[in-house]
């Protein structure tokens, strides 16, 4: 069974219950603090939170942190990597994913549940899903705003669109270019996305549809 | 202090206490540290039944919740700090709570905060509660601990004032409860986080007084939500080894208060190293150190031989520790500063204050109004769109309300529901009424209770435990005094009503508004629990369902929100009554059980029309109603029957087949309507009262942003 490194950096605060998620799609997972080694993992998720309380940028001093060059090198490997909210901001500032996380166009924190369009099956965190298909899930970040001046180094997975999974700007929460709520690199190994899967992944918490995220990178790591 | 304390503390000392002794002294003898004010009429709340673990006393209360799970609750003021700097007084009170359940042994899981401001209209006011409103959520959200409810009230009376209540709850196992107080003599006193700065220097003595015109902003504390979630870790890690002998938060009064009160708890004494704390400034002298109220530290007492495992906990999450004392045997409280005693004090001088019992004098403010003449369209869409009325949304959005992944029933509903395990969650509400306790205070206390059990029931949760934060005046002016002692009487029958115990509380006195006495306000918040399968919600679920009352309306509009909007400041409250409350509220729990409701919701501020709106909304559906089919008592005018606050009442929709198994649980129980269509329609028999449809209502509803001028 496939082991995750879900990192834990000072502040980080949605670790536990993404430990949850991934034992609960079938692997294994521990918290891993940000000074300990990455050895012997087959993946690594960069969870929610606050890592150093967003001081200077979100994500901007976890992403020099050493254990990124850890990160980087499992990357390299072609191991599946994850950053959720935070973790995604992490990914961008550390230069694994390309493009930038803005501060939302009205520039507070933002609590609420969105719908996501797939649109590409073809990640590591991905694969289960159908492509088109339309999922729910919660989003609470301040900056979240994607932008970059150039997507042809990203592969964009998730889309906020409507219920039925049109992208239009009534359902882009937080003013993203192209409404993108999650991209991959070109290899589809490494993944940041604004939204929490983990917190989509019990049906009394409102929805499971994040469960397969989590499943399709624990079948992704068996490979 | 008072001059006649002043006088029994050098009798009782025999000598002048010197300078740094009187700076301890006067903290822990003001009236929010000491609860002298109040401490003999709390006494007669129930604090003990079958659910209790432990009652107040300590940091927090902790409830049990099954063999395996305990809930630990808590609740905290911080009005004058709020009122002086919103941002750092509203996340500084996050910050002190969370500690208080830290404390105790729990992990934080949910925060709920009832906010009360002055009118909207004006700016200053618009300014503490964005303010307040940024300081719960830039604190709470970098904890990561989710605020998932609480209230928002606006109310001419707090014009340029705040009302900042936090309540907390965390999860243990019981077995992982820690006191607050020591049993033995020779532990090291472990003090970790941040340093100490100037900040929050007699800060309780500051919330022990009326409010000045030039209010301090330096006896506000600076709030540090990073060192927080660092302080959360490294205490539950530090726990985990089971090796924490006492552990206490320093909150209020400081080093001071929470060393004399580890050490002096169980009759033991302690020597403080005043001049070893960590100091964010220099020169402090050793009075600063002793009683700052700089956040984010905690103290741990443990044995010698433990303080290499613990400390390296702390070192791993990069916290500043300390051994700023140890507990002796001797009851004295001393305090060195390098080689000088500067403070040798019997340790309990410090918590044993004298209570003061101050003059209370009646007042009866009650009487008959006439409702001036608005049709019911009018008075519909005035209340709609009122503050108090509209959506919530813009603050709770805020929040984030989903952090530790437990939260089932989102804010904006009538009570919170936190996953406990596969089976049960914990419902978790506030509630507080002080237009109804302004016109009479033991029935606005009683309704308090109420109203946060029938909001539990409405969810499916059977009330497990309560807390009580109250927020009044000086106690020195005589009908502030006779109205919290009626409180108190209050908040007791309604609780022993329902059998609930008060856990834990707080008391917030010298809340006033450039001398004008701030309504009466307690605040209740309470615990239920509920089966996941069983979770019910307001919103009406479709088109065809029946739509009932349960409850009797009476002509009760003093301190309703339509008199409110209408500018009526009197009137008679409404009157709870007791066994009806029960009664009814047992039949929603056993209705819920029974599968019998689609919707349950309780009926509160705006009455039945409030109530049957929400839950059109909510669900996205109209109906029609025919309020001549309400059952009253007395004559009441349409718009008397739709907006009466009377209490124990709840809107049910339901199906049709199931309508006579629903009659049988009630002894008060009719059908009013019907769930249907786009419109919002008010019948009185065949005649048509008022029709709003839903996307007008919706525009009403969600106009909390163009209040405070932002476009959306």
């Amino acid at each position: 069974m496939p082991k995750f490194a879900v990192i834990v950096f000072p502040g980080t605060n949605c670790d536990f219950e993404t430990v949850s998620a991934i034992k609960k799609a079938g692997g294994k997972a521990e918290r891993v603090w940000y000074k300990q080694s990455l050895k012997d993992f087959d993946g690594v998720v960069l969870p929610g939170g606050f890592s150093y309380a967003d001081y200077l940028r979100a994500g901007a001093i976890s992403a020099r942190a050493e254990i990124m060059e850890e990160v980087k090198a499992l990357a390299g490997e072609g191991k599946p990597v994850l950053g959720i909210c935070n973790g995604f901001q992490v990914l961008t500032e550390s230069g694994l994913l390309s493009g930038a996380l803005r501060p939302n166009k009205i520039p507070r924190f933002l609590c609420r549940w969105v719908y996501l369009k797939v649109s590409d099956t073809q990640t590591a965190f991905t694969q289960f899903y159908e492509e088109g298909e339309v999922i729910r899930m919660p989003i609470a970040h301040a900056e979240g705003n994607y932008y970059a001046d150039d997507l042809s180094k990203v592969k964009i997975a998730f889309q906020y669109s409507d219920e039925k999974g049109s992208i239009v700007e009534e359902a882009n929460p937080n003013g993203s270019l192209l409404n993108i709520a999650g991209i991959s690199n070109e290899k589809g190994n490494v993944l940041g996305m604004m939204p929490h899967p983990e917190r989509a992944s019990d049906k009394w918490l409102g929805s499971e549809d994040g469960l397969k995220v989590f499943k399709s990178m624990v079948e992704y790591a068996k490979r | 202090m008072f001059p006649h304390e002043e006088k029994l503390i050098k009798e009782r000392l025999g000598r002048e206490p010197n300078e740094v002794e009187n700076a301890m002294l006067e903290v822990m003898w003001s009236e929010h540290a000491s609860y002298k004010s109040s401490r003999k009429w709390l006494k007669l709340l129930p604090t003990k039944n079958e659910h209790v673990i432990l009652g107040p006393g300590e940091d927090a209360g902790v409830v049990k919740f099954d063999e395996n799970t305990a809930i630990v609750v808590g609740i905290e003021s911080h009005n004058h700090p709020s009122a002086v700097e919103p941002y750092g007084g509203a996340a500084t009170g996050i910050g002190g709570i969370v500690r208080d359940i830290l404390c105790m042994g729990a992990r934080p899981i949910a925060l709920l905060d009832p906010i009360r401001f002055g009118p909207l209209e004006k700016e200053r006011n618009r300014y503490l509660f964005e303010y307040v409103v940024k300081g719960i959520a830039d604190y709470g959200n970098r904890i990561g601990v989710p605020t998932v409810g609480g209230e928002t009230e606006f109310d001419e009376s707090l014009d340029s004032y705040t009302l900042v209540n936090v309540a907390c709850i965390g999860l243990m196992s019981p077995e992982e409860l820690v006191h607050s107080y020591v049993e033995e003599s020779g532990l090291l006193l472990v003090l970790v986080g941040n340093k100490t700065g100037r900040d929050g220097i007699h800060g309780v003595t500051f919330a022990s007084e009326e409010l000045s015109e030039n209010a301090d902003r330096s006896a506000v504390q600076i709030p540090d939500p990073f060192t927080e979630k660092l302080l959360i870790e490294a205490t539950l890690e530090a726990l985990k080894t089971g090796k924490v002998k006492a552990l206490k938060d320093l909150g209020g009064g400081g080093l001071t208060c929470a060393s004399s009160e580890m050490a002096g708890k169980k009759g033991f004494g302690a020597i403080i190293y005043a001049d070893r704390v960590p100091q964010r400034e220099p020169n402090m002298n050793p009075m600063e150190v002793m009683i700052s109220e700089s956040q984010e530290r905690m103290l741990f007492a443990v044995r010698k031989e433990d303080l290499n495992e613990i400390t390296k906990i702390f070192e791993k999450y990069e916290l500043e520790w300390v051994v700023v004392g140890e507990t002796i045997e001797k009851p004295r409280y001393i305090v060195y500063w390098g080689d000088e005693k500067i403070a040798d004090l019997p340790i309990d001088l410090l918590a044993d204050v004298p209570t003061i019992e101050w003059e209370a004098k009646p007042y009866s403010i009650e009487k008959e109004v006439k409702t001036p003449e608005i049709s019911v369209e009018e008075a519909l869409i005035r209340v709609l769109s009122s503050p108090n009325i509209i959506d919530k949304e813009w603050v709770y959005r805020q929040y984030d309300h989903e952090v530790q992944g437990r939260t089932v029933l989102k804010p904006g509903l009538d009570a919170a529901v936190l996953k406990i395990n596969d089976e049960y969650g914990l419902a978790f509400v506030s509630d507080g009424n002080p237009s109804y306790s302004y016109l009479n205070p033991c029935h606005g206390a009683m309704s308090a209770v109420a109203e946060a059990v029938r909001n539990l029931v409405s969810v499916g949760a059977k009330p497990l435990a309560l807390v009580d934060n109250l927020n009044f005046a000086s106690p020195e002016r005589p009908e502030v005094y006779w109205s919290f002692i009626e409180t108190i009487k209050g908040l007791r029958d309604a609780a022993k009503a329902f059998d609930l115990a008060y856990v834990s509380g707080n008391v917030s006195f010298y809340n006033e508004v450039g001398n004008k006495p701030i309504k009466p306000t307690p605040v209740v918040a309470a615990l239920g629990r509920v089966k996941l399968e069983n979770i019910t919600t307001m919103d009406f679920k479709s088109e065809g369902e029946m739509i009932g009352i349960v409850g009797i309306t009476k002509k009760e509009l003093g301190g309703s929100e339509l008199y409110r909007v209408l500018g009526i400041d009197g009137g008679v409250a409404p009157k709870v009554e007791l066994e009806r409350e029960k009664k009814n509220a047992e039949g929603i729990l056993k209705a819920i059980e029974l599968g019998l409701v689609k919707a349950v919701h309780d009926v509160s501020k705006g009455g039945i029309a409030v109530a049957l709106m929400e839950m059109a909304l909510a669900g996205g559906v109209g109906f029609e109603v025919d309020i001549n089919k309400v059952p009253v008592k007395g004559e009441l005018s349409p718009v008397e029957v739709l907006f009466s606050e009377s209490q124990a009442r709840f809107i049910v929709s339901f199906n049709k087949e199931d309508l006579e198994k629903l009659r049988e649980l009630f002894d008060e129980f009719a059908v009013i309507g019907e769930v249907k269509g786009k419109i919002l329609l008010f019948k009185n028999k065949e005649e048509e009262l008022a029709r709003l449809s839903l996307e007008k209502a919706q525009e009403f509803y969600n106009s909390l942003p163009k209040l405070l001028g932002e476009e959306e």
